[in-house]
């Protein structure tokens, strides 16, 4: 049975494993400086399918199939899925899981998503003994698009500060403690809404989320910046992340090299027209699976801070002036696998 | 957070980069001159071919609005307009590619609920407020010229 520390953190009693992990993107992805580390890319931004939605649906699915493929595992071992995405009542998710028979749990926590899977899949494996959880996440840039934005074809110019959804998914599947990666403890945050309504600037909305979750996190466990090789963030972009190294500084903290941001990793900046990085549920879930996860598993890196972070904004919403709200969970991902640590 | 909600807000705004004006105002000039460059050379050859004044204009507009719907159809108009902003969505291949856009998009929901009733999603706000601004210019005229 997991404990539950305070202030949202939960340490984790039998420090379960990442038993397996998978990711899929599409071709932008794969040109991406990551592009080599995904288990799957593909050419077609459609997958095959005749709608973006449905599209969606498929990448998840490869995700999905990655990860059982990796670990062996039989989608029928699978206990319990949890899984997300940013399309109205969670359908790329929904969809992309009608048909085989999963127990399944639908969460949405725009692009905090991967991290607000990981800590239920994380919770779950803890306390139930003998069960596998799926965490599950996607984002597609056409879906998104026609849903937040214009239209695919339409003209319009996309300000500095915007970033990029990525056409892409990852998928962590959480177990018994037996090998690295191991989750030791998570913590869940709190919804921060510091007055910004420019829905063109995600980065600004949520790095305050971010920063307060990173720093109730270190307050909890009693860990500071040095004692993680790898602190990242979610999709703060280049503007979210530079607000975050601010906010840290402001209170003496030094983030430095050590902090890095999915969406400025997933995506070349300069080469790649994604203005101020990437975002989506599938940026963090992708790099995390894709780049992350296996260097851990490695021993390359021994401690791991993964904080996805999430503007929980609609259109309607915003249009009706609105500020949006921000939301960032962490989860303390390690080499090293000492209970109760 | 120890920052009030204006602190924030400085703070976020010093760290958020602006348009490069420098490089997007001259781009938007310079393709929306072309644009119009275009159109003027259509006008001169409509009438070339004896075409009456008005009927050549009417007739430059549809050849306008027919390259930009193609363009829209293959992808390239957004490509353009991507660099030239304001220079591509003021010129009435703009206001095309804001008809044709939604049409494409939203094919997949149907032609009833998604082209028909999505097709003026964009330019929906334009054609209204067209329209009313049309309709106070009447009344004033009408009121001007009324003796």
């Amino acid at each position: 049975m997991s404990r539950f520390v305070k202030n949202g953190t939960v340490e984790m009693k039998n420090v379960p494993s990442i038993v397996s992990y998978g990711s899929a993107v599409g071709r932008m992805e794969g040109e991406g400086p990551l592009g080599s580390c995904f288990d799957y890319v593909s050419e077609d931004s459609a997958f095959g399918e005749n709608t973006w939605e449905k599209a969606e649906s498929r990448l998840q699915q490869h995700a999905f199939e990655q990860a059982l493929l990796r670990g062996s595992i039989a989608e029928s071992d699978i206990s319990f899925v949890f899984a997300g995405d940013l399309l109205n009542q969670c359908t790329g998710s929904a969809y992309s899981m009608r048909n085989n028979g999963a127990r399944f749990v639908g969460l949405y926590g725009a692009c905090s998503t991967m991290a607000e899977s990981l800590c239920m899949a994380a919770v779950f494996a803890d306390s139930l003994e003998g069960t596998l959880n799926a965490a599950l996440t996607s984002s597609h840039f056409c879906s998104a698009e026609r849903q937040f934005r214009f239209p695919e074809t339409y003209g319009g110019q996309r300000p500095p500060t915007s970033q990029w959804t990525a056409t892409a998914s990852g998928c962590v599947i959480v177990g018994k403690h037996e090998a690295p990666p191991f989750i030791k403890t998570i913590t869940i945050g709190t919804i921060i809404d510091m007055g910004i309504k420019d829905a063109n600037n995600m980065g600004a909305a949520m790095a305050p989320a971010a920063y307060d979750t990173i720093k109730t996190h270190f307050e909890n466990t009693g860990t500071s910046p040095e004692d993680y090789d790898l602190i990242l963030t979610g999709d703060l972009g280049y503007v979210g992340s530079e607000i975050l190294r601010d906010l840290f500084l402001q209170d003496g903290v030094l983030l430095g090299e050590r902090y890095n941001d999915c969406g400025l990793m997933l995506f070349d900046r300069k080469k790649q027209d994604v203005h101020a990085g990437g975002s989506g549920c599938g940026c963090s879930a992708s790099v995390l699976c894709g780049h992350i996860l296996g260097r851990i598993k490695s021993g390359e890196l021994k401690n791991v801070l993964f904080t996805a972070t999430g503007a929980l904004m609609s259109t309607t919403l915003v249009q009706q002036g609105e500020s949006i709200p921000g939301i960032a969970h962490s989860v303390h991902i390690s080499f090293d696998g000492e209970q109760g640590g | 957070m120890k920052l009030t909600e204006n602190e924030y807000g400085v703070l976020a705004k010093r760290r958020s980069p602006n348009t490069k004006m420098y490089k997007t105002v001259p781009a938007a000039f310079a393709v929306g001159g072309i644009i119009c460059c275009i159109g003027q050379l259509l006008t001169n050859i409509y009438r070339s071919v004896g075409i009456a004044e008005t009927t050549a204009g009417t007739l430059t507009s549809v050849t306008l609005v027919f390259l930009s719907a193609v363009l829209t159809g293959f992808g390239l108009y957004d490509k353009i307009a991507k660099h030239a902003g304001a220079g591509t969505l003021v010129p009435i291949t703009g206001f095309a590619n804001a008809v044709v856009s939604p049409a494409l998009e939203f094919k997949t929901e149907g032609y009833v609920l998604g082209v028909g009733a999505k097709i003026f999603i964009i330019a929906g706000p334009v054609i209204v407020y067209g329209l009313a601004a049309s309709a106070v210019y009447g009344v004033i005229l009408f009121i001007i010229q009324t003796p």
